[in-house]
């Protein structure tokens, strides 16, 4: 298939690995980061991690938009759930992440009206026809769906539709790679800087990170080619002692990024700290409705209580989440946490690193 | 506590319907017959070498590109014959409609079923309707269970596997789940991706024909191809290397896939077999499947080893090796 094929072909994929332990070769350990977490099911997809030398370490991080969503979060949208006249319509991964003690998924067999959605606009959609019901769109995810979103609310205002609501949790992204390179429990010598972002954010956004802690960042596409040449420019700034942003994905992404997405995201949204599973607060790093649009807002219009939230005492997704630990450290992992049972959120997502680890890797 | 529920997931295919199936049905229901969990169940009587099995059929939408939840209800209970090596010889049909469904559809439907038994050689020779209220049903469930007979030497069953023993696929995967999702979800794309549903019969009665050497058929419907072969290995000595270049995969079902997020190798077929089969049988059993019009495509996709037992290992395109396990829950549509 055309522009599958050629970036999964086996003798460039042969050439770039040996491109890459020449680099690497006498080198103290490397650890990159792959932002997203996209990036890492492509590493365990496609078994890259067989092509790279051991002294090369490639760390998660935290870019995986379920995985980060808080768990009162999900406990608020199970509690939306529950309410008559409602219907909660959400992405597919959100479907099964525990809440504190239930999921969308345990919700819907009990009789809650939840449907998956493969665009806001579809919510938005059965919103005007259901003009019976409150429809909520819980909004999760970073520049990639933030837009969309924003088009679902000005497309409902333009519709005249007043039943449509969303439940927002969106997130950016370069504020967390700055959390982990300015808290210092973690060494990162490099960031794969994540793809579809990008290509929203413009790979511009990243300047800040190599020119203020001096980290070499590329941005990559999400083929098994992309990140293996990721890796080779990343090593090779750091052999010849650079920092700077290089665009890998050059098909995709520009420096501006998309200007249309971004005002539209601008017109809609406002800045605002957010919570990150793992991570705590970090300021600047969500998004919330402006003033003008609050009135799609759930939480400013529909009240529900919860009870504070919590999760598992032995879960370490937090830690995950941040690169200092992985799912092998954990000790639940596989053994009573699993893709079916899961306790934490990175076990849920397919883009979580503990379900990426327990679906595709054969050394745990 | 919470009280467990049933959960959408439990009907994947996947690996909770294994547990649900090991758990919660076997024990109270356990004798060797049932214990053998193969996809139609062979006794002896009177001399005769009988498979039986049943499934019934609940797809939405119940017509879709490349066929309807009728052919389906045939094709379905023959093919679950056809892996036990069985010659289907008859079937019953039994029909939950909800209240409301046009009659014109159910005849159709039913047309659809004539012709597929026809196209099969088997007679439906008893059934069943029962109409339930709008809303407690979803237009028409459908219910078949077919009776055939097996042949004198035809032994088809996991306890024969060898390590060293060839895995074959007739065709390209994946086919039946994307066109069934796609209708469903009013996804359009510009080559419509037709369901692969076919009758099985015809080509496993020529592979048995042609050699000695096959050791197992199974179809890899719900749960898709990675499903089955998990449940194969499954407490095991021996384990499954696949190489995905090998992997017949059509170029619509991969777009849609890679657009979705899915992985083709857990998307459901329903026309699809995987033969074990001794490695000095190969070229007779592929001879024979590409005279089928069911097994043109028919290739090796991998073979049994020793290690690591109870494990599906995937060489990937680009040279590493990844482990693939059972479908867990549904397969979900990703953010991004």
């Amino acid at each position: 298939m055309k522009y599958i094929d050629e970036f999964r072909d086996n003798s460039l994929a042969r050439a770039l690995a040996r491109n890459i332990a020449h680099l690497a070769e006498g080198r103290p350990e490397v650890t990159l980061m792959e932002v997203c977490g996209t990036h890492t099911v492509t590493v365990f997809k496609h078994g890259l991690k067989d092509l790279i030398p051991d002294n090369v370490t490639l760390l998660a991080g935290p870019g995986c938009p379920v995985c980060v969503t808080p768990t009162d979060y999900i406990d608020k949208a199970i509690a939306y759930a529950r309410l008559e006249g409602v219907t909660v319509a959400t992405f597919g991964d959100l479907f099964r992440v525990p809440g504190s003690s239930s999921s969308l998924e345990k919700e819907r067999a009990k009789g809650g009206d939840i449907r998956i959605v493969y665009s806001p606009l579809d919510a938005l959609r059965f919103a005007q026809e259901n003009g019976n019901r409150k429809v909520i769109f819980l909004g999760v995810g970073f520049e990639t769906t933030a837009p969309l979103v924003a088009v679902s609310i000005q497309e409902a205002g333009r519709r005249g539709i007043r039943n449509y609501l969303v439940f927002i949790a969106h997130k950016v992204m370069p504020p967390p790679m700055e959390a982990l390179v300015s808290d210092g429990e973690l060494r990162i010598d490099g960031f794969l800087c994540p793809g579809h972002v990008s290509t929203i954010i413009g790979w511009g956004a990243y300047r800040f990170l190599s020119q203020q802690y001096r980290i070499p960042c590329v941005v990559a596409g999400f083929e098994p080619l992309d990140v293996l040449e990721g890796i080779v420019m990343l090593l090779r700034q750091i052999r010849n002692g650079d920092s700077q942003v290089e665009n890998q994905y050059r098909r995709a992404v520009r420096e501006q990024g998309n200007p249309r997405a971004l005002s539209i995201m601008k017109e809609v949204f406002e800045i605002a700290d957010s919570e990150w599973r793992g991570l705590g607060i970090i300021a600047g790093s969500g998004l919330t409705l402006r003033e003008r649009y609050r009135g799609y807002d759930a939480e400013a219009n529909i009240e529900v209580e919860i009870e504070p939230a919590s999760s598992h005492p032995g879960c370490i997704c937090g830690n995950v989440l941040k690169g200092v630990k992985t799912p092998l450290d954990c000790s639940l992992f596989r053994r009573v946490c699993t893709p079916e049972n899961p306790l934490g959120a990175c076990m849920v997502s397919s883009e979580g690193t503990c379900a990426i680890y327990y679906k595709y890797s054969n050394r745990a | 506590m919470e009280p467990e529920r049933i959960l959408l997931a439990h009907g994947s295919g996947g690996k909770l319907s294994y547990d649900l199936i090991r758990e919660l049905f076997l024990p109270p229901l356990h004798n060797p017959i049932l214990a053998t969990l193969a996809d139609a169940a062979i006794f002896s009587r009177q001399g005769m070498r009988l498979a039986i099995t049943t499934d019934s059929y609940v797809v939405d939408p119940i017509f879709f590109p490349g066929g309807d939840i009728g052919k389906l209800a045939i094709y379905g209970t023959i093919n679950d014959l056809a892996m036990g090596g069985a010659k289907p010889l008859y079937l019953s049909i039994g029909f939950i409609l909800e209240e409301g469904l046009p009659l014109e559809e159910l005849r159709v439907l039913v047309n659809s079923i004539k012709e597929a038994a026809q196209q099969c050689g088997v007679d439906i020779i008893a059934g069943d309707t029962k109409v339930v209220p709008r809303g407690k049903g979803d237009k028409v469930f459908i219910n078949t269970t077919g009776l055939g007979v097996v042949s004198e030497g035809v032994e088809l069953s996991v306890d024969r596997i060898c390590v060293g023993d060839r895995i074959i696929i007739n065709g390209f995967i994946g086919e039946h789940g994307i066109a069934v999702m796609t209708q469903r979800e009013g996804l359009e794309f510009d080559t419509p991706i037709n369901s692969d549903a076919a009758p099985l019969w015809g080509l496993v009665s020529q592979m048995l024909d042609a050699s000695q050497g096959l050791h197992l058929l199974r179809d890899p419907t719900r749960g898709g191809v990675a499903t089955v072969l998990n449940e194969v290995v499954g407490g095991n000595d021996f384990g499954i290397h696949l190489e995905e270049e090998a992997l017949p995969i059509g170029e619509g079902v991969m777009a849609a896939c890679e657009l979705l997020g899915l992985d083709p190798l857990y998307v459901a077929n329903e026309g699809k077999l995987i033969a074990f089969c001794q490695p000095d049988e190969v070229d007779s059993i592929l001879t024979a499947m590409k005279r089928d019009p069911y097994g043109r495509e028919a290739k090796v996709i991998g073979e049994v080893v020793d290690a690591p037992a109870g494990k599906v290992i995937m060489k990937t395109r680009v040279g590493g090796t990844r482990l693939l396990d059972m479908l867990t829950g549904e397969q979900l549509p990703r953010i991004c």
